[in-house]
């Protein structure tokens, strides 16, 4: 089932690092992208999830989630039932009662998702006119909004990038030319402060962040928006801003202080700011984050890597152990290698590496055991039973969940991969 | 189409994929599409499996929607025959390939593979997780297993159980078993096949050599345990051994059907039955408690609770529809009408008004009583991280009493703690938050997220919309009463607030007042 594709990728300066690429067909240990809502419903406080799904959806939003620590969550799943598949009872109907229901319980909710699942998009229920439908029988409360976050369409944090991408319709429009600097992708809010603080500090004063904290406070797009991607998995987010006529900077990802530093520096051409006084403004916070590296690079150096496809973050990830950490990349795994946005990541690594695109995961874990790497880094499925062979892992999920973007997390970045090596050097039974 | 916000069991191949990871040598192979693979974490992360379950998911697409699924499916069985070597495959849809209808039975059988392969059709938008487990179990024996009313004789030779039930990811299977094992061994009977914990398909074929069935869960084992007791003349046991009354019972069963004389284990000395005689456990007495859970498990709870704790049960009620019945018939017992959803905010509710004192519940319970300032234990499934402990700790026999006995009575005020609280109200050190001096820290605020499959993950995140919290002032209330009122200990403030202000509201009392206050203790305490 895999493929070799003898595929040079073309980065931006226009030459290729000689990747060995490939592409994989099989079954996947990935999340789908519903799991995007536990992050998600956290980043847009007065937004609510509803799954139109299957108790399967339900169930495995509440495992991955863990919801039982929310008094009332903000995300839940209208169960279809047989009564709809049948058409005893209509689906559209239904699901007008069920958010009438939810919404005269919740009247904190200023913004609802529908956010389609596989068992909805097989059965053809058309989320896009019931949102529309929902949004004037409830407006101006609240505004209705549709995705699909279904695992036949979209992996693990693929739901954030059509979750976003459902809400740029909706953003103002800025008349004036007048250059204003988007970041897109989720942050932890903490990142997010400490980025326009720098960002003020080399001279961008007007700063939006894309998902914003509130679903009343979406940020005005027009011709003089230019926007960095925060996440490497936003393509059709990113399409639909170019649509609306703003203009993508590319960049690194702000992984590290390599990443970071290159992604202040992209933004900083772009308003026509020397490259100099970038580095005047974070050096402090550039030196902080380099004497955080050291402490790390110790235990992490020349040892070895192996990613599982899980959240397209990989590639960056990589390319930071790589270059910043000394590690070495056995194999780096991708739900899905998005050649454009990646394409100055992809230069960086080391020629020969290991890039797999998707995955059939047998095999996959047969290569990993005979590549016999210090460190695997994975999902949830397959982290014990590895460990359990004597592997050293790092699970993928905790990447995504914790701020690790920016100078001041660098640290915090390099430890969740030390911190599994530094433990087995302590456990002695 | 119904709004759920939590679920208290899984779809229906979670179940199935409980019998297969329990079993040695089964591979089931799911249509489903991506995503569908999280259930591997259950296994991985919350029951802590050295290994991944023997799963293989075809994880189709929206491209191959238009294509061949059904091409998908085949060689995903193909490949998984190759790679696993399994002597017996099951095969089903997951909800989504259901509704493409590729019939993975039929096309797993085109196969002609040379082991044993059982179609499984449960259907994921009626049906749920443990009713997916029976009908795995049913399915596999039915295939697997030759009736016949034939067995060796019983002259010379002990008699002959197989234990039913068990799975993964089971709420303390493993400790149940190694409990009832040694006790059937205890008691000279002999056990055959376990099934499906361990349990190989060549034990399967085993299965009609033992004169008897234990069925610890009926929940999961009852459909093949009753199919079995016609096809193979195998008479079942119906006592659930949870509790020492209930331990007791079993074991008069097995005796009877073993044809044994037991007095022996009957006299076995437990520390539950004696602690809970000895002086100071009166303070347990007529503790008011609420009992939800899988039918099992809270009809045990109750049946423990008011006849070995001497607690009043206020409150019964499960979310295995299955067995309403029992669950019905059981509430009867204590007077009480059972509550049978699988919603937990109705859950809630009940709780809510009947202010109990201790619930026994699920974890979702234990997050509704911490809400709610009530203590809890847990007793039933869906497993948490924690209802996997490292120590040895079983729900059944006579040590499943002792720790149930702990467990029951550890969240609870100690009984000279709960006095001295009654009497110096005001002490500072009893505040009206004070929890009981045992459990330490407990009851701080802490970080919103947590992973269901971290250990002691949670902690109160306060009711928002929920609108029912205990306590909430209907108005009315004179400022001297409502101090009086925080006098009281607060484990039962909510239901003295509620108790005065329906007295007040009875007797259409505008003002409620110290007086009312104690009127309405007089009144409910007669």
């Amino acid at each position: 089932m895999s493929t070799v594709i003898p595929l040079h990728p073309v980065n931006a300066q226009g030459d290729c690092g000689d990747l060995d690429l490939h592409t994989e067909r099989g079954q996947r240990a990935v999340f789908c992208g519903l799991t995007g809502i536990i992050w998600l419903h956290r980043k847009i406080q007065d937004a609510f999830f509803l799954v139109v799904g299957s108790r399967t959806c339900a169930h495995l939003i509440q495992s991955a989630a863990g919801v039982m620590i929310f008094a009332e969550p903000r995300f839940g799943t209208a169960i279809i039932d047989e009564r709809d598949l049948a058409g005893l009872a209509d689906a559209n109907d239904e699901l007008d009662r069920v958010v009438s229901e939810l919404l005269s319980r919740r009247q904190d909710i200023k913004l609802l998702f529908l956010v389609g699942s596989c068992p909805s998009e097989v059965i053809k229920l058309d989320l896009s006119r019931a949102a529309q439908r929902l949004t004037r029988l409830h407006h101006p409360a609240v505004r209705v909004l549709n995705y699909s976050g279904s695992g036949i369409e979209t992996t693990f944090t693929q739901g954030e990038d059509a979750c976003l991408a459902s809400l740029v319709p909706e953003l103002p429009t800025q008349d004036d030319t007048r250059q204003r600097l988007m970041v897109v992708g989720s942050l932890a809010d903490v990142v997010e402060d400490q980025m326009r603080g720098l960002f003020k500090a080399i001279g961008i004063d007007e700063v939006d962040f894309f998902p914003p904290r509130r679903s009343t406070e979406l940020p005005a797009i027009g011709p003089g928006t230019r926007f960095l991607l925060a996440q490497p998995f936003l393509a059709d987010t990113t399409r639909a801003l170019q649509a609306r006529g703003a203009e993508h900077i590319p960049a690194l990802f702000p992984l590290g202080v390599e990443g970071t530093t290159q992604w202040l520096q992209a933004a900083a051409t772009a308003w026509g700011i020397p490259p100099q006084r970038v580095l005047e403004a974070t050096q402090a916070p550039r030196q902080r984050a380099e004497q955080a590296l050291s402490r790390h690079r110790a235990l992490l150096s020349d040892r070895s890597v192996f990613f599982f496809p899980d959240s397209q973050l990989e590639v960056p990830l990589a390319r930071f152990l790589h270059r910043e950490l000394g590690m070495r990349l056995t194999e780096v795994g991708t739900p899905y290698l998005h050649r454009q946005h990646l394409a100055s990541e992809l230069a960086l690594l080391p020629s020969g590496t290991r890039v797999t695109e998707g995955q059939h995961v047998d095999p996959q874990l047969d290569r990993c055991k005979q590549a016999a790497p210090d460190l695997v880094v994975c999902g949830l499925g397959l982290a014990n039973p590895l460990e359990a062979e004597g592997f050293t892992t790092k699970w993928a999920i905790e990447l995504v969940f914790t701020p690790i973007q920016g100078y001041e997390q660098a640290g915090d970045l390099a430890g969740l991969f030390s911190r599994p090596l530094n433990r087995r050097l302590k456990l002695v039974a | 189409m119904q709004l759920t916000l939590w679920t208290y069991e899984g779809p229906p191949h979670i179940g199935a994929m409980r019998v297969a990871t329990a079993m040695k040598d089964v591979h089931y192979v799911l249509h489903a599409p991506q995503g569908d693979t999280y259930a591997d974490l259950l296994f991985t992360m919350i029951e802590r499996l050295p290994r991944r379950p023997p799963v293989t998911y075809t994880t189709f697409q929206a491209r191959d929607l238009g294509g061949d699924t059904a091409q998908l499916f085949q060689n995903a069985v193909s490949e998984a025959y190759e790679r696993y070597q399994p002597n017996a495959v099951l095969v089903g849809a997951s909800c989504t390939a259901e509704l493409i209808q590729d019939d993975p039975g039929g096309l797993a059988q085109a196969l002609h593979l040379p082991v044993p392969v059982v179609p499984l059709d449960l259907p994921a938008y009626q049906r749920k997780e443990n009713w997916g487990a029976a009908e795995t179990l049913y399915h596999l024996v039915r295939r697997v297993v030759a009736p016949t009313q034939q067995r060796e004789a019983r002259a010379g030779r002990p008699a002959r159980c197989n234990i039913l039930g068990p799975t993964a990811l089971g709420f303390r299977h493993r400790d149940d078993l190694r409990e009832i094992t040694g006790l059937l061994e205890e008691m000279g009977v002999e056990i055959s096949v376990v099934m499906p914990w361990q349990a190989s398909v060549k034990d399967l074929e085993r299965l009609p050599e033992a004169d008897f069935n234990v069925v610890l869960y009926p929940e999961i084992a009852m459909t093949t345990a009753l199919w079995l007791e016609r096809q193979c003349d195998q008479p079942l046991t119906r006592c659930i051994p949870i509790g020492v009354a209930g331990t007791r019972d079993f074991i008069r069963e097995v005796a009877t059907l073993a044809g044994l004389d037991v007095s022996a284990q009957l006299e076995r000395h437990d520390h539950a039955s004696w602690y809970a005689r000895s002086v100071d456990s009166n303070y347990l007495t007529g503790k008011r408690v609420f009992v939800f859970g899988d039918a099992t498990h809270a009809v045990a709870a109750a049946r423990v609770a008011a006849r070995e704790m001497g607690f009043e049960v206020v409150g019964l009620g499960t979310y295995s529809r299955e067995f309403a019945r029992e669950v019905r018939e059981a509430a009867k017992q204590y007077g009480v009408e059972a509550l049978i959803t699988d919603d937990y905010l109705e859950v809630e509710r009940r709780i809510t008004e009947l202010q109990p004192e201790l619930i026994l519940g699920t974890q979702m319970e234990r997050h509704i009583a911490k809400r709610h300032g009530i203590p809890c234990a847990v007793i039933s499934a869906p497993v948490h991280v924690q209802d996997f402990p490292a120590r040895y700790a079983p729900q059944m026999g006579f040590e499943g009493a002792n720790v149930l006995f702990d467990t029951w009575v550890h969240p609870l005020m100690m009984g000279l703690e709960e006095h001295l609280l009654g009497m110096f109200r005001e002490d500072f050190e009893f505040h009206a938050s004070a929890a009981p001096s045992h459990l330490g820290s407990a009851r701080q605020e802490a970080p919103a997220v947590a992973p269901s499959w971290t250990p002691e993950p949670e902690q109160i995140s306060i009711a928002t919309a929920s609108g029912n919290a205990p306590g909430q002032a209907s108005g009315g209330w004179a400022p001297e009463a409502e101090k009086e009122l925080g006098k009281i200990p607060f484990f039962v403030r909510g239901k003295a607030r509620r108790n005065t202000e329906r007295y007040a509201q009875e007797r259409g009392l505008t003002l409620i007042t110290v007086e009312t206050l104690y009127d309405a203790k007089a009144h409910y305490s007669r």
